[in-house]
């Protein structure tokens, strides 16, 4: 029975389950009289029974699902490197499976993306069939946003979280462990796609195509059909862990900024990520059970899908961005030594746009052919999210305004964010209009703003809270140097790669073909080698990553000198995170704040009051530093 | 509203913390279930409009009936258990997976006799919303089938009895989303 929780025993209950699903199936079919075998039908039965096969065997039944069945459950304790291999309840064991799962996602997307630069360095096909480059197109596209979706909520979320507000776990411990594990059959599907005949459709997967192509489709939908669920689950535990596991005296006001993103955030995925699920699972139902929600010959509607897809997808570059804001203006603070400007504004800015998020969706639809009458109210609509997005703006740059900043390299990482996504955003007005997005549409243009937006903005949030939470993490320092190396080599490569692709994108260069006009020529090798030198700089980033998990210098507790509770206790924090319970007296950033402190742990005396009223408007004083 | 517990530190040994956390965690799911079924409903209108192809009005008012009572007998049976009657517990959670699986065949029986094809986009629409609703019914009677043995040998008692509210309260959302889909699947019809 102890087979049965770790990887092996996950291997194999999956595989068992996958070939019953298949067999029942046929039995089934055969019963009723139909052609026992229907490939896809097959392949969608096998996959849920193989993914039941999958958690049971991984963990969930011994330490979960027995008790369904009035059995006691057992949870095994290891430690080392063992704890991170099984199905662990511990949320930085989970934080850190999060993110080490997906920095490698990532840099297998990275380098998909330098295949396809490769391949449009010049005009014409060179090394890549159109088929070849549709799949890897398709691929970067939903492994990256997997990413984007994934490593900064469920890595830095479920690593950070629980610390800053004095938690000892999440709410639900299992649920947690469960999202990780539901991750790999994800994976595994995705990579699977390129043997049953590569992707077509890109990430968007939109109809018609996506209901005739080949029977990659079917893989895709469900990998992103059970990461959908990763995401809708993580968020319902963020959200009550946030309300209810609060340490005591830790207010609304006095939340650190980075878990008020998390919460924002964690409400949209909890109610936007069925629209992709949805949507796809419509494609699925078109295809393996003949349906016709996008058959237009049948009487569906190939636009109902864009809807539908849209109303997730749209809410879904918010889950990327609001938590990179939250761990930029939280990183910020910290380093500029000051009070967090406008606190509360910033908490309603990520309201703001939690609230306003879900109502925008058909601006990247204006050139479907949808009813006229939708583009003036969207347009706007659009247009609006900008004044959220403006007061979290105002908080970094009040913030950094007239502060000491400490340039380290998490620091350096977090002002480009505030940088590039000014960019992304100014360029975003342009496709929020709808005159000039008729001529931007599906251009580079688009290509172009979103990398600034989640790359320039999220992306450069996870590194600077890798390299910020890397000695919490691993209890060690990484190098200061090699990562400031990595930052300006990044940004600068960042920069020059997506700064230029503007301009094919205005010239009409359509995204997603492998092939442009011979006259752009000269500007997409200027990008493709830029491309390569922003692909490279990761390379110093995993030297310095592993080289300093191994063997860089024992970090102390708090190196940063950081007020946040999560800096409070030993690195690496405790199996229930702080030997003594915290209790919170004071604003998190009150930086410069006299007497000012806070959390406090119990058998340490409660100071007297701050001079400043916790959580006064604009951060509070900011004298005496 | 008592959301915060700013007098006890947060850990998961504090049962009346673990019960509220639960209990919002469960609202928080319906939520999400809530948009999925949306989404469905908003579908079919969006392809079908107010359109509808006849149904046999006599089987969905009759699994109509079938599914609210199952939400009362699923009732009875958590206020017995509140009032530490087991055994009359046990009973009406086996009423009411009768009941369930009679909403279940109901449906099968609708599917069996439907003129229309689902290549037909009300068709589409209603095989999808109707199978998705029947998903979310058979999952329901599973768990009750799964508690059923819990209450037999006594588990729950008038004060801890999560599991069972838990249940129910599934129970009771599922007949909600019936009673939307209900009156937009079988009620709503065209103007010739």
């Amino acid at each position: 029975m102890h087979a049965v929780g770790t990887i092996s025993g996950g291997v194999a209950l999956s595989l068992m389950g996958f070939y019953l699903g298949i067999g029942l199936t046929a039995l089934i079919r055969a019963l009723i009289g139909y052609d026992p075998w229907h490939q896809e039908l097959a392949i969608v039965i096998g996959f849920v029974f193989g993914l039941v096969g999958w958690l049971m065997g991984i963990g969930m039944w011994s330490q979960w699902g027995r008790e369904w069945f009035g059995l006691k459950t057992y949870t095994p304790h290891m430690g080392g490197w063992q704890r991170y291999f099984m199905f662990n309840h511990d949320h930085k064991v989970i934080g850190i499976q999060y993110l080490v799962t997906f920095s490698v996602i990532f840099l297998l997307a990275g380098f998909l993306a330098m295949l396809m630069r490769a391949e449009l360095a010049q005009a014409e096909s060179q090394i890549l069939t159109n088929a070849q480059f549709n799949s890897i197109m398709s691929l970067h596209g939903i492994m990256m946003v997997a990413v984007a979706v994934a490593a900064v909520i469920g890595g830095f979320g479920n690593y950070a979280v629980p610390l800053m507000i004095g938690a000892d776990d999440m709410a639900f411990p299992r649920l947690n462990a469960l999202t990780f594990w539901l991750v790999p059959p994800v994976a595994v599907l995705l990579l699977l796609t390129p043997v049953m005949g590569g992707l077509e459709t890109g990430w968007t997967a939109y109809p018609p195509l996506s209901v005739v192509t080949n029977q990659s489709q079917v893989l895709f939908n469900l990998a992103v059909i059970t990461f959908g669920l990763t995401s809708i689950l993580g968020g319902l535990n963020f959200i009550i862990t946030i309300i209810f596991m609060r340490a005591p005296g830790m207010t609304w006001g006095k939340l650190p900024i980075f878990v008020w993103s998390m919460f924002a955030t964690a409400w949209l995925a909890l109610l936007y990520t069925q629209g992709f699920a949805v949507g796809l699972a419509m494609i699925l139902l078109d295809r393996v059970a003949g349906m016709s929600f996008f058959r237009a010959v049948e009487g569906g509607d190939p636009l109902l899908y864009q809807h539908i897809f849209w109303f997730y997808s749209h809410p879904a570059v918010y889950i990327m961005i609001v938590p990179g804001f939250g761990l930029a203006l939280e990183i910020i603070s910290h380093f500029a030594r000051k009070p967090l400007f406008a606190y509360r504004y910033a908490v309603g800015g990520f309201l703001g746009i939690m609230g306003l998020g879900g109502a925008v969706w058909a601006h990247h639809m204006f050139t479907s052919g949808m009813p006229n009458f939708l583009h003036g109210p969207f347009m706007v609509l659009t247009e609006a999210i900008s004044i959220p997005t403006g007061l979290v703006f105002l908080a970094a740059l009040g913030t950094i305004w007239m502060g000491r900043l400490w340039l380290t390299t998490p620091m350096l990482f977090a002002l480009a964010v505030i940088f590039n996504f000014a960019l992304g955003g100014v360029t975003g007005i342009f496709l929020a209009d709808v005159p000039t997005d008729i001529h931007l549409h599906d251009t580079y243009f688009v290509v172009a703003h979103f990398h600034y937006t989640i790359v320039g903005g999220e992306i450069f949030a996870m590194f600077a809270a890798l390299y910020y939470f890397f000695p919490k993490m691993t209890g060690r320092m990484y190098n200061e140097t090699l990562g400031k190396i990595h930052f300006w080599w990044m940004f600068v490569g960042f920069n020059v790669t997506f700064f230029v692709m503007h301009w094919p994108g205005i010239q009409g260069m359509n995204r997603r073909i492998a092939d442009y006009p011979d006259s752009l020529e000269p500007v997409n090798l200027l990008i493709s080698l830029t491309a390569f030198a922003l692909g490279a700089s990761f390379l110093v980033f995993i030297y310095n990553i592993i080289n300093s998990w191994i063997r860089g210098p024992v970090a102390e507790d708090n190196p940063w000198g950081a007020r946040t509770l999560e800096w409070q206790t030993t690195s690496p924090p405790p199996l229930h995170n702080f030997p003594r319970p915290p209790r919170v007296v004071g604003h998190p950033y009150d930086y410069g704040v006299p007497d000012s402190v806070h959390g406090v742990f119990d058998d340490e005396p409660v100071p007297p009051p701050a001079h400043a009223p916790a959580g006064a408007p604009a951060g509070g004083g900011g004298g005496g530093g | 509203m008592a959301i915060t517990f700013p007098e006890t530190h947060a850990t998961h040994d504090d049962a009346a913390r673990m019960l509220a956390m639960r209990r919002a965690g469960l609202w928080l799911f319906f939520f999400s279930e809530t948009i999925l079924f949306g989404l469905l409903l908003a579908a079919r209108f969006f392809l079908t409009g107010i359109e509808a192809e006849p149904l046999d009005q006599e089987v969905g008012l009759a699994i109509t009936v079938i599914l609210l009572l199952s939400s009362v007998t699923a009732f009875s049976g958590e206020v017995a258990i509140r009032k530490g009657r087991q055994k009359a517990a046990s009973w009406w959670f086996v009423a009411t997976i009768v009941l369930g699986f009679l909403f279940f065949a109901g449906v099968a029986y609708e599917w069996s006799i439907a003129h229309f094809s689902r290549e037909n986009p009300f068709g589409t629409v209603f095989f999808a919303m109707t199978g998705t609703h029947a998903l979310h019914v058979l999952s329901g009677l599973v768990m009750f089938l799964l508690l059923i043995p819990h209450v037999i040998k006594g588990k729950f008692t008038p004060t801890n009895y999560w599991a069972v509210q838990a249940v129910v309260m599934y129970w009771h959302f599922v007949d909600v989303v019936w009673v939307i889909f209900y009156p937009a699947l079988y009620l709503v019809q065209g103007v010739d």
